[in-house]
């Protein structure tokens, strides 16, 4: 395995020794914070004038954090030798949980299970049939993330089954990117940052066939 | 609760409990809205307009003028819709001229106590459907369109009229970025311009237009989605081809010419059958989106004949 960085390094001991003592169940439990928070601005009016556009929003960005996050686990351990991966389950499981909480203001709130507009919008809008296929995706990945379903499928299989990762990663970047009006920075800078992520599985990759 | 004589007239076109309301929120907490407008103007009782009321007014119920005034689409200050708030403070506003030329008889700079002059203000209370799929009620202040261009005179030749929105850098920070083609441009059919329903407006809620909703003469064409109806207007044109209209030109295929309010045309991004209106909390119901947003029975002979699934 390539390693960019000496296998050494105080600090980076550090930093696992550190991590090794942080329970799991604190990452689940400061991801739900922002949910936590949000409820807090539904009951507070805190939202501003319209504010289940700013819900499905704020969670829709939420979830594509936490994808983006989960991706940068491996390369950071690659990197720079620091693991987080026994937090990787949480992050994935919180990402999908903020994407089904968007999925569910869009279908409860916003488009208020219009159903004739709901089927119209994902054979039709681009963004929905593209934000859908990604939340596709994830549906699986969140079924098998407990140590029963890796056993019962091996480490090869469900491992192959999570690459599927990289491709509701694309799909949430692209949705955000077709979401908007006109070319704001900042969904092409989540776009980026997930292309870099995936970029570097793929030359790692190579460069391990290679080896 | 301090009721002002004064304000009798709005009594008369707007339901007495939303009326009574507003003057209790003002009277008792002016100065907090003034910071809550984040900075935006907002006039006061001095600066009444005394605007006629009209019967194309709707009955429905107008937004608060904080939603109005706090839920804006202006790319010129930001993306986000609470920016407009934010940033448009820093417009000047006075002094203001609008260039009209092109096609007209009398074509100058006009300054806008000049383009003025003359003019019956009236309260026109109008639906307001933005292509977002949102929408509000609006009570604008303004005069009709075809007094401005009869007053400068349309030339035989003109068929349509384009607008131009400010162009300042300075105060209008986005526009130091690429992210439209600036300055904002619009344009209507003479026959559209020339309806009663569209008006230039100089403000709301009877005071002073808020420079966040196009300080100091924006135009409003309720019949279309709200970014047909440009903003802080400096420059009028007629001309005998069809003018260049700043969405329509970032992406065709979405924002058309016309772009009418049609429930039964296809944005790609939003479906255009119903809409949320702002205001409503956090469990309001969506409702149908009306065709030409309700002013059909006004507007739709000027579209007789056309295919409006393809001239959109
Ligand atoms: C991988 C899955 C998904 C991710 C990561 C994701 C992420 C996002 C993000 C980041 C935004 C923009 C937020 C902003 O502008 O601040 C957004 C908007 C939106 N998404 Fe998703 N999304 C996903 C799936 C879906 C699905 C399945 C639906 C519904 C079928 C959906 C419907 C919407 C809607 C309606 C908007 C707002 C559009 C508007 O402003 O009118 N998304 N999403």
């Amino acid at each position: 395995m390539a390693r960019a960085l000496p296998q050494g390094g105080a600090l980076r001991q550090a930093a696992n020794g550190t991590l090794r003592r942080v329970p799991v169940w604190l990452v689940y439990a400061l991801g739900a914070m922002p949910a936590l928070w949000l409820l807090w601005l539904i009951v507070s009016n805190g939202l501003g004038f319209d504010p289940v556009k700013e819900l499905e929003h704020r969670v829709g960005k939420l979830g594509l954090q936490f994808i983006v996050a989960g991706l940068a686990i491996t390369p950071l351990r690659k990197l720079t030798g620091i693991s987080l991966l026994r937090f990787r389950r949480a992050v994935g499981l919180l990402a999908f949980g903020y994407v089904a909480l968007h999925l569910s203001v869009w279908l409860f709130l916003d488009i208020q299970l219009r159903w004739a507009e709901i089927g119209k919008d994902i054979v039709k809008r681009p963004y929905i049939t593209v934000g859908m296929l990604g939340f596709a995706a994830l549906v699986p990945l969140a079924l098998t993330s407990n140590d029963l379903a890796l056993r019962k499928m091996g480490a090869r299989a469900w491992q192959r089954l999570h690459r599927l990762v990289y491709f509701a990663a694309l799909a949430g970047a692209v949705h955000y990117v077709l979401v908007v009006k006109a070319w704001p920075p900042e969904p092409l800078v989540y776009l980026g940052v997930v292309a870099g992520l995936l970029a570097l599985r793929l030359r790692w990759r190579r460069r391990h066939a290679v080896a | 609760m301090a009721v002002r004589k004064t304000d009798l007239k709005w009594s008369d076109v707007t339901p007495k409990a939303v009326f009574m309301n507003r003057r209790a929120v003002i009277a008792s907490g002016g100065a907090a809205l003034l910071g809550l407008s984040g900075g935006g103007q907002r006039a006061f009782a001095a600066d009444k307009l005394n605007a006629a009321p009209s019967r194309y007014s709707t009955d429905e119920k107008p937004n608060t003028f904080e939603e109005i005034s706090g839920y804006n689409n202006f790319y010129e200050f930001g993306l986000d819709k609470g920016d407009p708030a934010k940033n448009a403070h820093a417009l000047t506003t006075d002094p203001w001229a609008v260039q009209i030329d092109g096609l007209v008889d009398r074509p100058g700079s006009y300054d806008l106590a000049d383009i003025l002059k003359g003019q019956r203000l009236e309260q026109r209370i109008y639906r307001h459907r933005c292509v977002e799929a949102w929408s509000m009620v609006v009570p604008w202040v303004g005069f009709e369109l075809n007094a401005l261009l009869a007053r400068v005179g349309v030339q035989p030749g003109a068929r349509f009229v384009a607008f131009e929105t400010l162009m300042r850098p300075s105060e209008m920070p986005m526009q130091k970025t690429s992210i439209l083609d600036w300055p904002y441009r619009e344009g209507l059919r003479l026959d559209e311009a020339m309806h009663p329903l569209a008006i230039l407006a100089t403000g709301l809620y009877d005071e002073a237009m808020p420079k966040q909703n196009g300080a100091p003469l924006r135009l409003v064409v309720p019949w279309k989605y709200g970014f047909k109806s440009i903003k802080s207007i400096v420059r009028i044109t007629l001309t005998a081809d069809r003018p260049q209209a700043t969405w329509n030109m970032q992406a065709p295929k979405e924002y058309g010419f016309y772009s009418n309010v049609n429930p039964n045309v296809d944005h790609p991004r939003w479906s255009q059958a119903s809409e949320r209106r702002i205001g409503g909390g956090f469990f309001a119901k969506r409702q149908p989106t009306l065709m030409f947003n309700g002013y059909g029975d006004e507007v739709a002979s000027l579209y007789a004949g056309m295919d409006l699934t393809k001239e959109y």
